[in-house]
């Protein structure tokens, strides 16, 4: 097995593990940030350029540094390499200068999208990106299209990651849905308007790492930090029925995967449970979703708070006895 | 028990003087008192024909401005709710159609925005993480009212009319412009 060094940290992986798996695998602060690698999507990453890694040394047998930085989504382990991530300066001032290129057309309109609060660009740009933008001409701009009465579609907040692309193609059988065109016109469209009813497409919403595809049904009811996230499940025949549901008070307003620490789901669910089942009886609810502390969403969650243990057997023997019998 | 201060003083019981029996040097010492204050300068005002001066940033009732054009700032974005310490703000959004394009600044827009001024302890954490510059606080007071639901204030206080623009312009001191100087925050634009 390989074994491969990262920030200092070794690990052993199996053969053919990415770097930013094994990253995963250590776990904690060296995780390179990935907006388009998608562990549950075949042939996902190598997009956004976000997950960017120094190598200083290749491998064992040879152990000349690469001579660029690598996407670590794509790049597999060889045995004996190092690699640098939050301890090079290089990787800290390449990743600042991508996401400065991610949000060159992405719009500021946070207060209105539905994604803030657990936008994976948002939380991108408040930890690894710049605090001004340098970029001075217009916003590219697209017609606005409907894509369906569940999914909207907002392209100008799309950077073109492919995520949903590959949904459609791995998880629906029939694909309806694509990008068309290239370069700074790139869009992800359908070819035939309203079109989007496979039964897992709904799938494409979470996936989403920014606001581009939202849940319609969901569309400016709350924000996401008004609402309280709750594990459920059902029996469904069509998927395996686990799923988040977001809760304000005693409503159910939207329905969602369960997201892991990485922001990938766990398991896809069908489009009759993230929009059908919205009442509380159509679910065996289980715990509370833990939050993250540094989340906004966390907020008013208090998950935490931990009753304070009395000594009893200390108190009584403090307390005189006529006392004790008087409070009684 | 032991007292919590040395302000306590033990009342005695001494016989009073004959001077002291007259009474006369304590209630003339009581007039003097009462005569000074009469001609020195009052402390209070007679509040609704006469104002005082207020400071500059002085932090009253609130108000949701609109832009230039006449249409509403806010979006209903929550960030000010988020940072109400006071738990005051609640608001419902909702989309805007076409055709109020003129009425609403965004696509989003707050259909109810409700402040309990109740709750509110007048902070101006909401005119702060405000990034649309909607929400600002005034130099106008909170009116006393005899019910608890009348503080509960919706759109209908807090909107400015069209016709009449609430003037805030007051409180943006040299400080506050050059923050809003500063184009990096670029919500200021």
């Amino acid at each position: 097995m390989p074994k491969v060094t990262i920030d200092g940290i070794s690990i052993e992986v199996p053969e053919g593990t990415s770097i930013l798996n094994a990253a995963r695998m250590i776990g904690g602060e060296i995780v390179p940030p990935a907006m388009c690698y998608y562990s549950k999507l075949e042939t996902s990453g190598g997009y956004c350029r976000t997950c960017m890694v120094k190598v200083v040394k290749g491998s064992e047998k040879d152990p000349r540094p690469m001579p660029k930085l690598v996407a670590s989504c794509r790049q597999p382990v060889m045995d004996g390499m190092e690699v640098q991530n939050i301890t090079s300066p290089d990787v800290i001032e390449a990743r600042a200068g991508v996401v400065e290129f991610l949000l060159m057309n992405h719009p500021l309109d946070c207060p209105i999208c539905d994604q803030a609060g657990e936008c994976n660009l948002q939380d991108l740009g408040y930890e690894h990106g710049k605090e001004g933008t340098r970029y001075e001409f217009k916003r590219r701009e697209f017609e606005k299209r409907d894509i369906g009465d569940k999914i909207q579609l907002h392209m100008t907040r799309c950077i073109l990651c492919y995520r949903c692309v590959k949904v459609a193609d791995q998880l629906c059988p029939s694909r309806v849905h694509g990008v068309m065109n290239r370069g700074d016109v790139a869009e992800i469209s359908t070819y035939i308007e309203k079109a989007i009813d496979n039964e897992m497409s709904g799938n494409m919403i979470d996936v989403c790492p920014v606001g581009a595809l939202t849940d319609k049904t969901f569309r400016f009811k709350s924000r996401v930090w008004f609402t309280k996230p709750v594990e459920a499940h059902r029996n469904c025949t069509k998927c395996s029925g686990k799923v988040r549901l977001w809760f304000k008070g005693e409503e159910v307003l939207r329905v969602t995967g369960r997201k892991d620490e990485w922001g990938e789901v766990k398991e896809f669910i069908c489009n009759e449970c993230r929009y059908d089942k919205k009442n509380v009886s159509d679910w065996v609810i289980e715990q509370p979703t833990h939050v993250d502390r540094h989340s906004v969403i966390s907020q008013n969650h208090y998950e935490n708070l931990k009753q304070m243990k009395l000594d009893t057997q200390r108190l009584k023997a403090k307390l005189p006895e006529n006392k004790t019998n008087g409070s009684k | 028990m032991q007292s919590l201060t040395n302000r306590k003083k033990v009342v005695s019981n001494k016989e009073m003087t004959w001077v002291e029996k007259l009474y006369l040097p304590a209630i003339l010492g009581g007039m003097r008192i009462t005569l000074k204050h009469i001609f020195s300068k009052k402390t209070t005002i007679s509040y609704p024909e006469q104002k005082r001066e207020f400071s500059q940033v002085y932090r009253g009732m609130h108000v949701l401005k609109r832009d230039e054009k006449g249409a509403e700032r806010c979006t209903a974005c929550g960030l000010c709710a988020v940072a109400c310490p006071a738990e005051a703000i609640t608001m419902v959004a909702a989309e805007r159609k076409k055709g109020e394009e003129h009425l609403y600044r965004e696509e989003k827009y707050a259909a109810t925005y409700e402040i309990n001024m109740l709750r509110c302890i007048f902070c101006g954490d909401c005119e702060e993480a405000c990034p649309k510059e909607s929400i600002f606080l005034t130099d106008r007071i909170v009116p006393a009212d005899l019910k608890r639901g009348e503080f509960v204030y919706g759109k209908d206080k807090l909107v400015e009319p069209v016709d009449k623009p609430i003037d805030i312009s007051k409180r943006q001191t040299p400080e506050v412009l050059e923050f809003k100087k500063n184009k990096k925050l670029t919500h200021n634009r």
